[in-house]
């Protein structure tokens, strides 16, 4: 594997995201905004080529489709995946999706519905719940947060619970929970699980230059440092050349604030 | 048998309080001639029913919406509908709002004239909150579930943008992904399509596109020419949305009268001037069919 220093943190991410997909069979793979959508790819192309990819539209393909403009280039569909079938996919289970939710817990629960305390008149109005409460309850879900702050990683509970987390407050009296897998969660600093002690929120991988001091810091509740946490994985050569080629106008370079090199300075 | 209607006729089978479902997804394939005919009518109190673009945006700027049941509301290269959202931070706007596939079950259980249907999705999130008059259901079966009970999601009327239709009622909507429209239109007493194309017999002028016929004649009650009437929404396979456009529309919805604007520029002059006032029916066919 040739290392190389010349890349940056989206791209970092994105390979560290790529492992949520890692041995969890032919699911259909769902990323949500590009560096999901790129890391699905690039599971694809490399560990993962059993994983199913869509065309970002409703058609499946086996070569995952680069961002951005086609300029005449038409993927070439291997099956059929509109909406309809997507929720099939979704309540039978054989699917993983990543997405990017504005607001997160120690529970594990997401929101990206709205901000503020009245459902009924919220302080922001963001997206909706969208597929959220049946995506947690159905399969694995993985997240990817671009801005790890006490802001997106808040102290309290979310303002709306759109993916179910491993809280019991929500679930009527008398029904059993439903199991919810929650995948990994990549930051611009570090690599996520759920899987401390009672779903504990851990870190298990800081990225180059970053210390867990640094993550608890920039996150509302107590996190936990795996036994095992490593620095995330630089990306390799093939690894990069796989994300150019999949990006090939650089929208990535976009996602994380000033687009900084995927190794910090010492601060 | 003949259902061929115009908007006004259309509009005037309306009344005010009904609950109206939109066809289509984000800003994909609404039938917005349709919307703008009620956007000039007296039309009030109307619940609104869709996976949601423009048409909810513009609804509920005119004052036409008392409550909305939505999956989301989105114009996707802009994220968050700006009167939507500007209408919901105003408090005022009933909101029902779903899990995706909660409102796919609530139209299901409607066009199958079911009370409602069993699923675990919205269970454990806010959406119980949210909608606090959703009721659980225990399976009878040896394994005791507990599940949510989707109420149907019955509508007095379904209006939908198709790109061919005859007279009959028979449609065919290209594209790469049927929606649920077809759902929409059985759910619905009434379903209004407007259409890009109106042909003489669709059997004679397009046999091959049978498979493209997302629901039968039966459901439908009137059928409207509009070409280029989804605009600034996409029409699968003739036109993209209209990104200029939407943009102009999102950043209105910034300024004190931007909807009162909009209207007076766009709307108000009737359907007839319409393709001309956003820049002429050559540049709405030039308009390309955005990828990701």
């Amino acid at each position: 594997m040739t290392e190389t220093t010349d890349f940056t943190l989206a791209e970092l991410a994105i390979c560290a995201a790529a492992e949520a997909w890692r041995g969890g069979g032919e699911v259909l793979a769902t990323g949500i905004g590009p560096v999901p959508r790129l890391a699905a790819g690039l599971a694809k192309l490399t560990f993962a080529p059993e994983i199913l990819m869509t065309d970002g539209e409703a058609f499946l393909v086996e070569e995952p489709v680069p961002l951005g403009p086609r300029n005449g280039d038409r993927p070439r569909p291997s099956g059929w995946m509109p909406y309809h079938r997507v929720f099939d996919a979704t309540w039978c289970g054989r699917r993983h999706a990543m997405v990017t939710p504005v607001q997160l817990d120690r529970w594990g629960q997401a929101n990206i519905a709205a901000l503020g305390p009245e459902l009924d008149r919220p302080k922001v109005q963001l997206l909706g719940v969208r597929g959220f409460p049946g995506n947690s309850i159905s399969h694995r879900n993985s997240m990817f947060l671009p801005a790890h702050s006490p802001r997106a990683f808040v102290a309290g509970e979310v303002d709306v619970v759109a993916s179910v987390g491993f809280s019991d407050r929500r679930w009527p009296r008398g029904v059993a929970k439903l199991p919810v897998d929650i995948g990994i969660v990549v930051t611009d600093l570090c690599v996520m699980d759920f899987n401390g002690p009672d779903h504990a929120a851990r870190v298990v991988s800081l990225h180059p230059g970053v210390r867990f001091a640094q993550v608890q810091k920039a996150t509302g509740f107590p996190l936990l440092e795996a036994d095992t946490c490593t620095t995330t994985p630089v990306p390799d050569a093939e690894q990069l050349a796989i994300i150019r080629r999949l990006d090939p106008t650089g929208i990535r370079a976009s996602v994380i604030k000033g687009n900084p090199p995927g190794v910090r300075r010492a601060a | 048998m003949n259902k061929q209607m115009d908007l006004g006729a259309v509009v005037a089978s309306l009344r005010d309080g009904m609950t109206i479902g939109v066809g289509g997804w984000g800003p994909r394939r609404k039938p917005m001639a349709l919307i703008r005919e009620i956007l000039r009518s007296d039309l009030k109190d109307l619940t609104v029913v869709a996976y949601g673009g423009p048409e909810i945006g513009m609804l509920c700027a005119a004052g036409k919406v008392k409550r909305l049941v939505y999956g989301f509301v989105s114009l996707d290269f802009i994220p968050i509908e700006p009167f939507f959202r500007k209408a919901r931070q105003a408090g005022g706007i009933a909101a029902s709002e779903l899990d995706e596939g909660l409102l796919l079950l609530g139209l299901q259980a409607a066009g199958h004239r079911l009370p409602f249907l069993p699923t675990r999705v919205g269970l454990g999130s806010d959406v119980t909150a949210i909608n606090p008059h959703f009721r659980t259901v225990t399976s009878p079966y040896e394994d005791g579930e507990t599940l949510l009970a989707m109420p149907a999601i019955a509508l007095d009327a379904a209006l939908l943008h198709v790109s061919r239709a005859d007279r009959l009622g028979n449609t065919q909507t290209d594209g790469p992904d049927p929606y649920f429209d077809a759902l929409f239109a059985r759910a619905a007493e009434h379903c209004y399509v407007t259409t890009e194309a109106l042909v003489e017999r669709i059997d004679l002028a397009c046999p091959e596109g049978a498979k493209a016929s997302l629901f039968e004649r039966s459901l439908v009650t009137g059928v409207v020419e509009a070409p280029l009437g989804a605009h600034p929404t996409t029409a699968h396979d003739a036109y993209g949305w209209d990104a200029d456009h939407l943009k102009e529309y999102a950043r209105l919805a910034t300024e004190e009268d931007g909807w009162q604007r909009y209207f007076e520029t766009y709307v108000a002059g009737g359907e007839a001037g319409y393709a001309e006032r956003v820049g002429g029916a050559e540049r709405i066919r030039d308009l390309p069919i955005p990828t990701f």
